[in-house]
């Protein structure tokens, strides 16, 4: 177990949050929660459907885990915020994972309405998590409009690509003075660890999970690799160098005379 | 009157109200985990008893799902 941090008041023991999107069921779904040892997924409100088994609350409930409600779909701050309204109806939390999105191809996060949906749902008394790209001047606008963390992404959603701007995310970190959740972009476990290496507080992680060939063992890779990275981090990382650093001294290196040259 | 509801038409007697709306729905769930805005309103739960529809209403009926 790590040591914990804190995200508006609240200790959080885990440094992975799960999110629920992908999973071919919740059976699957509960296998991996289990494995992930996620205290916070996130979950998205859509129309009730009729024909829909079992509710995901019940997931949640019967794991003890507590759901991060999403703004996914969103397209302009007016929705994001209704979302968000609706959210805190629905689960009775101000806590809201706030995703405005700029473009269906890349699902990239829309700047100007992220930052407007931001300031207005802090104003309004929510505990505000938005997804953002890795920018790290937009990541202080954020924080400055008073959201709880920031979510950089790695790399696109679903993607897979892990952290494609490492530099920007340890920029991100520093200037941080709260929690930096690396969301979207973990493909595999090494992903993970790097977000933690690189500073960040924990990683929420869906595709990489939901979407493996076995959902269950990479959840628990990525629970592991999430360990490491914090263990890593805090061990300190050598430098990296352009040129080898020999680690075996040379100091009584026994030489051997050639027969050849020898007279 | 009619009343839009999650996108289809509802014929519904006059004095309906957000929360027989809400009970007819096959699979809303009783307690949490449900939420309703009406034309980008939102509706508290304390008060669904209380909201009579109007003819042209739009009504959203959210509930969690898998996702983010």
């Amino acid at each position: 177990m790590t040591e914990p941090f804190v995200i508006a008041g609240r200790e959080l023991h885990s440094r992975l949050i799960l999110g629920t999107g992908g999973f071919t069921n919740h059976d699957v779904l509960a296998a991996a929660l289990a494995e992930s040892a996620a205290e916070l997924c996130t979950v998205a409100l859509r129309r009730l459907d009729p024909a829909a088994r079992g509710s995901i609350l019940d997931v949640l409930d019967a794991a003890g885990v507590e759901a991060l409600p999403n703004t996914a779909g969103c397209f302009t701050a007016r929705d994001a915020i209704v979302t968000a309204e609706l959210a805190r109806e629905a689960f009775e939390t101000d806590w809201i994972k706030l995703e405005v999105i700029g473009d269906d191809r890349t699902l990239l996060p829309d700047a100007v309405e992220l930052v407007a949906a931001a300031e207005a749902l802090v104003d309004d008394g929510f505990v505000v998590l938005p997804y953002t790209t890795d920018d790290p001047v937009l990541a202080r606008r954020l924080e400055d409009v008073g959201c709880a963390a920031v979510m950089p992404l790695g790399s696109p959603i679903g993607s897979g690509m892990g952290i494609c701007n490492p530099y920007n995310i340890s920029i991100i970190v520093e200037q941080a003075r709260v929690p930096v959740v690396l969301d979207a972009g973990v493909g595999t476990a090494s992903d993970a660890a790097l977000a933690l290496e690189l500073g960040c507080d924990a990683v929420l992680c869906a595709s990489a999970i939901s979407r493996a060939h076995d959902p269950c063992a990479m959840a628990r890779a990525i629970r592991l690799a999430v360990e490491a990275g914090v263990l890593a981090r805090s061990a300190g990382r050598i430098p990296r160098r352009r040129y080898a650093e020999g680690s075996t001294s040379m100091q009584g290196l026994p030489l051997f005379e050639s027969s050849d040259t020898a007279q | 009157m009619q009343v839009m509801v999650n996108g289809q038409q509802q014929e519904l007697r006059p004095g309906a109200t957000v929360a027989s709306v809400v009970r007819s729905l096959p699979g809303a769930p009783e307690g949490r985990g449900i939420a309703v805005a009406r034309g980008g309103e939102v509706i508290p739960r304390s008060a669904w008893q209380s909201t009579k529809l109007r003819d042209g209403d739009q009504l959203e009926v959210v509930v969690a799902v898998q996702g983010g």
